[in-house]
């Protein structure tokens, strides 16, 4: 392997400006961390027309900086305030509350921060290795394998996601019919745009992300209120001590690789790799009594997991050019608004950005390791600002900034109606990734299909007869016939033995989830 | 009937809960304490802490006094809430801390603790904290 690029990537990333971004990323990473109701992607978007003015590198090492730096915050008040900041977060209430309440806040804190820094770390020193192996795999893709593939990570991601699946598949048929507005890139006929000109060059991904999730999550959090307003925590600064830190290794080492692997995989993510670690540490401790009432194993499995799954997520989007999940939806999003296009080229032809983005991260990890204990207290802060204050805030930079982007009030009155959309959604249980994440692979899917029928001559079986499409297209037959076929096996299965031990911890999972 | 106190975390909060658990073993009556922070943020430094309503609950056992600990959140203007929570409860009497304020900062920043003697249709007992 050719280790000159990833030096070049010190370099760009020891920049002062990067540094300054990276560290700007991780701060505010940290407070959406903190702050339950608001997530990565929302934030993101809504700091999207901020990216505009600066170089795409330093762009998206913030936005990165931002997922990241995320998981660490929200730790902080699941264990403090039995309060999870993120999705991903959720399992480790479960013991890191417990742990607090033994006055042992610290040490669940700093095992988090150490867990999530090995599991960041090691998770980007596996995609620097394997990332420039996908993507040159990847270099040999044609039309038909692109379209097999976001076909693939479109199914994934509905199916695979928290939530109802059915509901999932709706919302990114819907993202795919959104992205077919405005003029054929073909033809050039002119669809569903209604005679308007503002809908002619198609809908933008800006407003559509901001109004989704920006401004749908601010209303959607606006109408919760918190029953129960609680005291601010004390946090002691104790030092995991070595006992702690030799009993969570393994489970740190385990929750490294399995939030690795799980991140790779569309709709996988932090969120799922934490559930998955968790319970591998509860199922392979010999005292899975001690789970829920303060083990350090069960904190740091779930926090290791769902960092590294964090990082290791970028894989997909900077090699294949496929989003993942949500916020890598919006990430990918950036960079199109950028002019760069994600895709297994990204390495070869623009190594200044791919390997700037991936080292930027051993940065962000170090400042994030450096800031989650000292300053927990201060984050911890940004809780007492009451919703009222806040969301008013936020809906402001969100409306002034989609205008920014191209001075088109027409983009403002987007974000409104997409907001209202995605508060819709999140009232009746539609999760809006799924639609993002559709509206993006939309255009990619339709390109790369229409083009691979002019290469067959118009012929559809052509996809099966290619190696790669054919496989990927199998794959995704199995994953959408999995939902149908796996109660017939379980009922086979269930008449000669009594269910399988798998499935005793997920139902507590999915109601907190 | 019940004494009714305004609780905060603060030297005056602590003076309003000395002084009102003072007045219900006087009378004879429960107390009420009522520790409510605005709603809308998930944490406010208005409420509590669990070490210090397990020391105010010690206090009022020693005293021999029932205690009832309100801690839910409010909406809008804390005064109404204690008037509306004395009106419910049917408080003989209501205790409150006061800040000492100088003239001007009480002309600008206004008075929870005036609000609830102008709107109170009860007794409110007012004591400030030991100076020092």
């Amino acid at each position: 392997m050719d280790l000159s690029p990833v030096l070049d990537g010190f370099g760009v990333v020891l920049e002062p400006t990067n540094l300054l971004y990276c560290l700007i990323g991780v701060v505010i990473g940290m407070l959406i961390g903190v702050l339950p109701g608001l997530g990565p992607a929302a934030t993101i978007a809504i700091l999207l027309p901020l990216t505009f003015g600066i170089e795409p590198v330093t762009a998206i090492i913030m936005l990165a900086g931002i997922f990241y730096g995320a998981q660490y915050g929200g730790t902080i008040t699941s264990v403090l305030l039995r309060l999870p900041g993120e999705a991903s977060s959720v399992v480790t209430v479960f013991d890191g509350h417990a742990l607090a309440r033994q006055g042992k806040a610290g040490t669940a804190l700093g095992i988090a921060a150490i867990g999530s820094f090995v599991g960041g770390t090691v998770s980007i020193v596996a995609l620097s290795i394997v990332a420039p192996v996908v993507a040159g795999f990847a270099l040999d893709f044609g039309p038909p394998e692109y379209t097999a593939l976001a076909l693939l990570g479109i199914l994934l991601v509905s199916t695979v996601s928290s939530g109802d699946r059915l509901k999932a598949v709706v919302a990114a048929s819907i993202g795919l019919l959104l992205a077919t507005v405005g003029r054929d890139g073909f033809t050039g006929a002119e669809r569903f745009t209604f005679g308007s000109l503002d809908l002619a060059d198609g809908l933008d991904f800006v407003p559509i992300a901001m109004g989704l999730f920006g401004l749908g999550e601010i209303l959607h959090n606006l109408e919760e209120r918190h029953r129960a307003v609680q005291a601010p925590a004390k946090v002691a600064n104790v030092w995991p001590s070595r006992a702690d830190l030799r009993r969570s290794s393994g489970a740190i080492g385990r929750g490294s690789v399995l939030g690795f692997l799980l991140g790779i995989l569309p709709g996988g993510g932090a969120t799922l790799s934490s559930l998955a670690a968790y319970a591998l540490e509860k199922r392979r401790s010999k005292t899975p009594e001690r789970f829920g009432r303060g083990a350090v194993e069960g904190v740091a499995a779930p926090e290791t997991a769902n960092n590294a799954a964090a990082t290791s997520s970028f894989i997909p989007l900077l090699t294949l050019g496929i989003p993942a999940n949500a916020t890598m939806a919006v990430i990918f999003g950036a960079l199109l608004i950028q002019g760069v296009t994600p895709g297994p080229q990204l390495v070869s032809e623009d190594p200044e950005l791919f390997w700037g983005v991936v080292n930027s991260m051993y940065v962000g990890n170090i400042l994030l390791l450096v800031m989650s204990i000292p300053l927990v207290g201060v984050f911890v802060r940004i809780l007492r600002v009451r919703a009222t204050v806040l969301a008013p805030i936020t809906v402001l930079i969100t409306l002034v900034g989609v205008y920014t982007v191209r001075n088109n009030v027409f983009d403002i009155v987007l974000v409104i109606a997409f907001g209202a959309l995605g508060y819709l959604m999140k009232k009746l249980g539609f999760d809006p990734g799924p639609l993002v994440l559709a509206f993006v692979l939309g255009s990619l899917l339709e390109e790369s299909l229409r083009r691979s029928l002019l290469l067959f001559g118009g012929d559809p079986t052509g996809f099966l007869t290619r190696p790669i499409s054919g496989t990927l297209l199998a794959l995704f037959l199995v994953v959408a016939l999995l939902p149908l076929v796996r109660p017939l096996v379980r009922a086979a299965l269930g008449r000669r033995r009594a269910p399988a031990p798998t499935d005793t911890h997920h139902p507590d999972h999915k109601e907190l989830v | 009937m019940t004494v009714l106190v305004g609780f905060l975390p603060t030297a005056e909060g602590r003076a309003a809960f000395a002084a009102g658990l003072a007045e219900a073993r006087r009378r004879g009556e429960d107390l009420l304490v009522l520790n409510s922070p605005r709603s809308g943020a998930p944490v406010s430094a208005d409420v509590a802490p669990p070490d210090l309503v397990a020391d105010l609950t010690g206090r009022a056992r020693e005293a021999g006094v029932a205690l009832e600990l309100r801690q839910a959140a409010h909406d809008g203007d804390p005064s109404e809430e204690v008037v509306r929570v004395a009106d419910e409860a049917d408080a003989s009497v209501i205790v409150i801390g006061l800040r000492r304020r100088s003239p001007v900062g009480k002309l600008l920043m206004g008075s929870t603790a005036q609000r609830i003697l102008l709107d109170a249709t009860r007794p409110v007992l007012a004591v400030k904290p030991q100076a020092g």
